[in-house]
């Protein structure tokens, strides 16, 4: 019907399956995120890094390159030190750090937007579960993240195995599970933090403040709590240090902690409880007053 | 078999210890219901829980045939809410607002774009439908959660206080719209109000509640066409004498005030006798005036009368 008509009329259409409906939310968020300038540069930095890398791993397999400094392959390999070790030094902490500034970014204004204008009434009187709304906004991270880390990060892992064959494959392998596991897991923490301290403060610019709060602030606490009580338990308050941690352990290579991975898992395990029943309380239609 | 449009089945809800909503029953099949109640009588909690945004402590209620607590998904995907206070996605156009609120109630986007351009004309927006909502006026706000609430075209309609704020050619624009949809649409409509002017324009049937629970539900149109003219008589002199005469002529009367009262003329007695009463008893009748019962006079009577149900 044209809209000059301008009547009410029903809709007597086909709908669209309901479990597939939360996935309006990525595409209206992308939508707004990128039309920063800024913000997609820094997602194209993001991308050329590990085309870079990509290049360096390339480098020690160019004849051109091996002629230059009058050296073969294993040679070059073996200076360069193509391990599990370079991927995480070299690929996964970059990405985590670049992670961090991209939910810096598009986090905290996922959830306060619909918060600060009673916008949930709207959503949850439509066919559309809480459970369905979170996954909704996760969503969005979660695939602009994982654009941005473990699928680059598995597409170099995988042209370093093309390169150096299934022996290094052998020797390597646990690069390949800690650049997939260890993504995700950062992921879906800072999924879930930047998700649940926007929904508790309902304010942009205060929720991007707890972020550094709660990501570099607790880790300068951390230090000093170490240095003063002389221990290395406090770093379990320092959550990007307890991911590294884990991480390294997924790679097999030695952690910058000594706090063991399983009281990393306990601390990472306990703060995604928490910023769960975070949202369990506030992403509520209504907040009722008892 | 056509399901009751809402039924309340000893629905009770309880905030912490504090009740809200009192073992509330009834079937309502009108086109258009007016939710009536003084401050905090329990309409938006009412409204709430039918949309299953609150859970009922005891009973239940249906809507359309699926229970509030065990089909919520069905129910939202067959109404329409338009909430009462502020709701809007800040930094979001009115056109992809409602877009985006009628993709997630299952309109796919090249529809749901169509639809949300028509719901935007459709309630006046259609120039200013691309310009920010947070920078709307109030009106304007409430016709964009008029828009976003029809732009699935549900079954059934709620809306909590739809003319809050408006001025009055915006009011009457919006129950215009409203009784537009109610009689064009198929649509069923619930309007909770405190305004007593809004609900009967638009309502054929009213639900009072009072202090969480049923004071009255009735037909607004049976009920005017039900109540008899009555006559009510301002006088000045000895009204009670007065009274009494015009009792012996068959009248049913009521004194209002000692100067006041109201009265129903059986057959046969006119006006005229009324006059050589008051000439005889030298009253002066100041005023006259033929009324029926207003939706007032039957919300008054509901918040004195003792609690009832259906």
């Amino acid at each position: 019907m044209a809209v000059y008509e301008r009547t009410y009329r029903r809709y007597e259409g086909p709908l669209t399956p309901e479990r597939r409906r939360f996935l309006a939310f990525p595409r209206y968020a992308f939508d707004e995120v990128f039309r920063s300038k800024l913000f997609l540069a820094f997602c194209v930095v993001c991308l050329l890094y590990p085309l870079v890398l990509a290049c360096i791993l390339y480098l020690p397999h160019n004849l051109g390159f091996l002629k230059l400094f009058n050296a073969d392959a294993e040679t070059m390999s073996q200076i360069f030190g193509f391990d599990a070790k370079f991927f995480f030094e070299w690929l996964m902490r970059p990405q985590m750090a670049m992670a961090f500034v991209v939910t810096f970014v598009v986090g905290p204004a996922l959830v306060t937007a619909d918060l600060r204008n009673n916008g949930l009434a709207l959503y949850f009187s439509r066919p559309l579960s809480r459970t369905e709304y979170v996954l909704g906004k996760v969503s969005i991270l979660v695939l602009l993240l994982s654009a941005l880390t473990w699928v680059p990060g598995l597409i170099v892992f995988g042209f370093q195995v093309y390169l150096e064959g299934t022996a290094w494959l052998r020797t390597n392998w646990r690069a390949g599970l800690g650049l997939f596991l260890g993504a995700w897991l950062w992921i879906l923490l800072l999924c879930l933090v930047s998700i649940a301290l926007s929904a508790y403060v309902k304010w942009k610019p205060v929720a991007r403040l707890s972020m550094i709060l709660v990501f570099i602030v607790t880790a300068g606490l951390a230090a000093v709590m170490n240095l003063q009580f002389r221990t290395e338990w406090a770093s379990v308050i320092n959550l990007s240090d307890m991911v590294h941690v884990i991480v390294a352990s997924l790679f097999g290579v030695p952690p910058s902690s000594l706090v063991p991975p399983w009281a990393a898992w306990m601390s990472v395990l306990a703060t995604c409880g928490a910023c769960v029943l975070l949202m369990a309380r506030k992403l509520r239609p209504y907040e009722v007053v008892r | 078999m056509s399901a009751a449009i809402i039924e309340l089945d000893d629905l009770s809800v309880r905030f912490g210890r504090r009740p809200i909503l009192n073992h509330l029953r009834g079937t309502f099949n009108g086109r258009s219901i007016g939710l009536l109640g003084p401050n905090g009588a329990g309409k938006t909690t009412l409204v709430h829980t039918l949309l299953g945004f609150h859970a009922p402590c005891a009973g239940t209620a249906r809507i359309l045939g699926y229970d509030v607590g065990k089909e919520q998904r069905a129910i939202r995907g067959l109404v329409g809410y338009m909430p009462e206070n502020d709701a809007f996605i800040a930094g979001m156009s009115a056109v992809r607002l409602v877009r985006l609120m009628a993709e997630i109630s299952g309109l796919p986007p090249r529809e749901a774009l169509e639809r949300a351009h028509e719901a935007l004309f459709y309630v006046g927006l259609g120039e200013a439908r691309y310009r920010r909502v947070e920078t709307y006026s109030l009106g304007m706000k409430q016709m964009v959660k008029l828009a976003q609430a029809i732009v699935h075209g549900p079954r059934l309609l709620f809306l909590d206080e739809p003319t809050n704020g408006l001025d009055p050619p915006h009011r009457r624009r919006m129950l215009d719209l409203i009784r537009e949809i109610k009689n064009g649409g198929g649509v069923h409509i619930m309007l909770s109000s405190h305004l007593l002017r809004d609900v009967e324009e638009v309502c054929d049937e009213v639900l009072i509640l009072r202090e969480g629970e049923i004071a009255t539900y009735c037909d607004l149109e049976a009920e005017r066409q039900a109540n008899r003219k009555f006559i009510e008589v301002e006088t000045l002199g000895d009204n009670a004498v007065f009274a009494e005469e015009i009792g012996r002529l068959g009248c049913e009367y009521a004194l209002l005030d000692p100067h006041k009262l109201k009265l129903v003329l059986p057959a046969g007695v006119e006006i005229r006798h009324l006059y050589r009463i008051a000439a005889d008893r030298a009253v002066q009748i100041r005023r006259l005036d033929y009324r029926r019962d207003s939706l007032q006079d039957i919300f008054l009577r509901a918040m004195e009368v003792g609690r009832g149900g259906l």
